[in-house]
């Protein structure tokens, strides 16, 4: 199985305290890697350096390499706007744009690519649709994002996140704010997307990693103590951390 | 439960209550006082632009159309100027972000007689030897055709467009103030996911922000705007005080508000029921400019409660 | 058209393996990319027109502040500042009774408008937080605010000038009072809600009245909040121009009737010097008591921040 990402050395600082050491780790292309830990452990931070979004906040910092396609992402030439088309995101809650569901959509796609109307259109369908949200919105398209229910909101930042045919969907604790029928829902969802994108999700519900993901990978205070094959993990863990935080000792 | 604190219930009652019984008391004594005025030119004083003090004739046009157009002027410099600077202030690192809010907080708080000394002295000089030669003599603005017409050939440094400028920068922290508060409260995962589709800077904030906050922004607009609309001390040194309709930019003219502060000493009988209309009018605009800022601001705050 | 989907599949809401696969037509992906440079040009245009405008915004200040200095710190000297002002041609013409005058104005004003402004805060506070009462006199607080200040003079002359015959140092008070009501009144109310709730209630859970806590503990908790609200009230109102011109008018002689007689202030003292006289010793006057109104505004504020923030950091 191919490597989508390689981690090398990755070292994060919120201005001089440093909050993840060393971390090396190897994504598997077109299968999802669940992070889990206990809060506070690095995992939503490790999560922000792939498409650095922690850019924007002044005193973050982030050395070693971050391997995408070969590329070093980390490097200063690389285009931002282009790794973030690239490598999509969803966070805890649900944030769609103060605008219409279509609207929602397409704007991503008409920042990055110049398409005929109807190629738009046509692009917002695709993308509602592998969002799942299709037939619950075509009749609703030109009403406001925020109309939605929550989980429904959610299904339309990841249309949004896909819409602009990533690579990568990164997803920081997807379903945290969402009701667990919804939840479900969304967790079908990634199933079906896997055989598209790779995907990154940090979950602290180890039900849901143990759900959904291929490979699991379990941080603690910063560093990676453990990634394997989401099975071994939950049923056979190598590290003494690990077995006591799947078995619900501490976190 | 104590008889106390009924009574001191009742006590800030009335004394809250006063604010409301001032606000109607404004309309009902400028009312009163104008009757005059109404009575001697009907509602066609609102249209009229007779000024002759001599023959009693008066028309408050000139001074509503002069109001209206330093307002349009300095909202057109300050808007745009005032939302970039919020929208960069509010992110620039730590201590200059902060002392640079700072001054524009300061510079809201300088009286406006000291604007319109300034004014007076310095800007309408330099507006008069440097700036308006430079736009109609140099870059020949003068001469083409419709931009020529709205500037105007004549100039002197007084006139609407050096009030504008200076009322412009009156209200420019005000708005300013006011969209940094709605900037910083949009939310920062809003912001991040706006980032995260691959947005620039300058996208976030006029595709997502401005959206998310626009009833805010707009509140802070109209503080800004009934800010300008009634400043006296800042436009009356520098308007030229011509009670005449305005042809050009560069003319000279009057505003309400200097209007008032330039005849009450002088006015009696119906030339003072006169302004007191025109006063009456120019609370019934701000008025009205008021509650709609306040409403518009107010349903911003419900909203950031729901965030919470 | 590589991505036509079948609309019955597409019903379904779910795509085929095959049809995901041929959305990655990648010559035809980069064929339609929208060039990342002018987006980037427009950004950087627009981060450089906000420093600009901020450059602008803060020079203008800087340059206000300049020539008030540089214009009025020349004439302030210990006789401007002890002789009362006087026609032109007299020697030895001085500001004292402008700033005697203003001082009385705007004391006279927080005498009239504080303790009312803080019985009302207290009310919107305290009481009628979420009644519609309390909205509706928050909503004309807020109102009242923004009402141009030259409106507050024209109301001040009809109901205090004309009935008394006269223009007076109280009339100027009395229109002064009107803005800073409302000022304070609402920062009264800010300041209070700030205060925690169990405070309260632990003083109610001792058997004080409900007038006992909020005076005592409330009010005395929030203690450098109000003074702050004071302050920037007075601040507020002692550059204050055209009320005064309806009110107080002005006069050379130092203020002893201030009551019943034009009184001389700094507002009007500038906008008479700067205006209504040809000669530049009283322009220069004017500057210097510009300079002074400004000093005094700006410090006031500068204190009040400063103060605000200690208080905050503990």
């Amino acid at each position: 199985m191919p490597n989508k990402v390689i981690v090398k050395n990755l070292n994060f600082f919120y201005g001089k305290s440093q909050a993840l050491f060393e971390n090396n780790i190897e994504i598997k292309e077109k299968k999802i890697t669940a992070v889990i830990g206990p809060s506070g452990c690095g995992k939503s931070t490790h999560l922000r350096t792939y498409n650095r979004i922690f850019e924007l906040y002044r005193n973050q910092s982030a050395t070693g390499e971050i391997l995408i396609d070969g590329e070093n992402i980390l490097d200063p030439g690389v285009d931002v706007l282009e790794l973030r088309r690239k490598v999509g995101m969803i966070f805890q809650k649900p944030t769609p744009f103060p605008m219409s569901v279509y609207e929602n959509v397409a704007y991503p796609i008409r920042l990055h690519f110049k398409l005929s109307k109807s190629e738009i259109a046509q692009r917002v369908e695709e993308s509602l649709i592998g969002a799942s949200l299709w037939d619950e919105v075509k009749d609703k398209l030109h009403h406001s994002g925020l109309a939605l229910s929550g989980g429904q909101q959610q299904r339309l930042c990841i249309a949004r996140a896909i819409a602009t045919r990533p690579e990568i969907v990164l997803m920081d604790e997807p379903t945290s704010a969402i009701d667990p029928i919804a939840t479900l829902k969304i967790e079908e969802l990634l199933i079906h997307l896997k055989k598209q994108f790779t995907i990154l999700i940090v979950t602290h519900n180890m039900q849901q990693a143990a759900r959904v993901s291929d490979y699991t990978c379990f941080f603690y205070k910063g560093q990676i103590m453990e990634y394997n094959v989401t099975n071994d993990i939950f049923t056979n863990p190598q590290n003494k951390k690990t077995e006591e935080y799947i078995t619900g000792r501490f976190g | 439960m104590f008889a106390t604190d009924n009574i001191f219930k009742t006590i800030c009652l009335i004394c809250a209550g006063l604010v409301g019984l001032l606000m109607i008391g404004f309309f009902v004594q400028l009312a009163l006082s104008s009757v005059g005025a109404w009575k001697e030119f009907g509602l066609s004083f609102l249209w009229s632009s007779e000024w002759d003090p001599v023959d009693e004739k008066f028309g408050a046009l000139p001074s509503i159309i002069g109001t209206l157009l330093t307002t349009f002027i300095a909202l057109v410099i300050a808007l745009p100027l005032s939302f970039v600077s919020a929208f960069y202030l509010v992110d620039l690192p730590g201590a200059i972000g902060k002392i640079l809010s700072q001054a524009l907080d300061l510079l809201a708080t300088i009286p406006s007689i000291i604007y319109g000394m300034w004014g007076l002295f310095i800007l309408a000089p330099v507006m008069q030897t440097h700036v308006q030669p430079f736009m109609v003599d140099t870059l020949r603005l003068g001469k083409v055709p419709i931009v020529g017409r709205f500037l105007g050939e004549d100039y002197n440094g007084f006139g609407f467009f050096t009030a504008g400028l200076i009322l412009a920068l009156m209200i420019l922290p005000y708005i300013c103030a006011i969209m940094r508060d709605i900037f910083a409260m949009t939310p920062p995962m809003l912001r991040e996911s706006a980032y995260g589709v691959g947005c620039t800077k300058w996208e976030t904030a006029k595709d997502i922000v401005v959206r998310y906050g626009i009833r805010g922004l707009l509140g802070g607009v109209f503080i800004g705007l009934g800010r300008a609309l009634g400043e006296t001390m800042a436009v009356l040194f520098v308007i030229g005080n011509m009670t005449q309709m305005p042809s050009a930019l560069f003319d000279s003219g009057t505003t309400i508000a200097a209007t008032l502060a330039n005849n009450f000493p002088e006015a009696a009988g119906i030339q003072q029921s006169v302004l007191f209309a025109l006063g009456l009018i120019l609370l019934i605009m701000s008025f009205g400019i008021q509650v709609f800022a306040q409403w518009y601001l107010n349903s911003t705050s419900a909203k950031r409660g729901e965030e919470r | 058209m590589v991505f036509k989907l079948h609309k019955r599949e597409t019903r379904r809401g779910t795509l085929t393996q095959k049809q995901m696969n041929s959305q990655f037509n990648q010559t035809e992906h980069q064929a339609k990319r929208r060039p990342l440079r002018f987006r980037k040009w427009k950004d950087k245009l627009v981060r450089l027109f906000s420093i600009f405008s901020i450059t602008l915004a803060v020079g203008g200040m800087a340059w206000i502040l300049f020539t008030v200095i540089s214009n009025g710190l020349s004439v302030i000297d210990f006789k401007f500042l002890t002789q009362p002002s006087k026609p032109y041609g007299i020697p030895d013409n001085g500001i004292a009774n402008a700033l005697i005058g203003t001082l009385l104005i705007t004391l006279g004003a927080a005498a009239l408008s504080v303790p009312p402004a803080i019985a009302g805060g207290i009310y919107l506070s305290e009481f009628g937080k979420y009644s519609k009462v309390g909205h509706f006199i928050r909503f004309s607080a807020n109102v009242m605010m923004g009402i141009p200040s030259v409106i507050v003079g024209l109301f001040v002359y009809i109901i205090l000038v004309i009935p008394t015959g006269s223009f007076s140092g109280f009339a100027g008070s009395v229109a002064l009072a009107i803005i800073m009501f409302p000022l304070v009144m609402r920062t009264t109310e800010d300041m209070l809600a700030m205060v925690p709730y169990t405070l309260r209630e632990s003083a109610l859970a001792l058997g004080m009245t409900r007038a006992r806590t909020t005076l005592c503990i409330v009010a005395r908790a929030a203690k450098n909040g109000l003074l702050t609200g004071i302050l920037l009230g007075l601040a507020r109102v002692s550059g204050e121009t055209a009320p005064l011109l309806f009110t107080a008018l002005f006069s050379d002689s130092w203020p002893t009737e201030f009551f019943s007689q034009p009184t001389a202030n700094m507002p009007v003292l500038i906008t008479e010097y700067a205006t209504n006289s040809p000669f530049e010793e009283m322009h220069a006057a004017g500057w210097g008591a510009a300079l002074i109104i400004t000093l005094v505004v700006l410090l006031i504020n500068i204190f009040t921040r400063i103060m605000f923030r200690t208080r905050h950091a503990k």
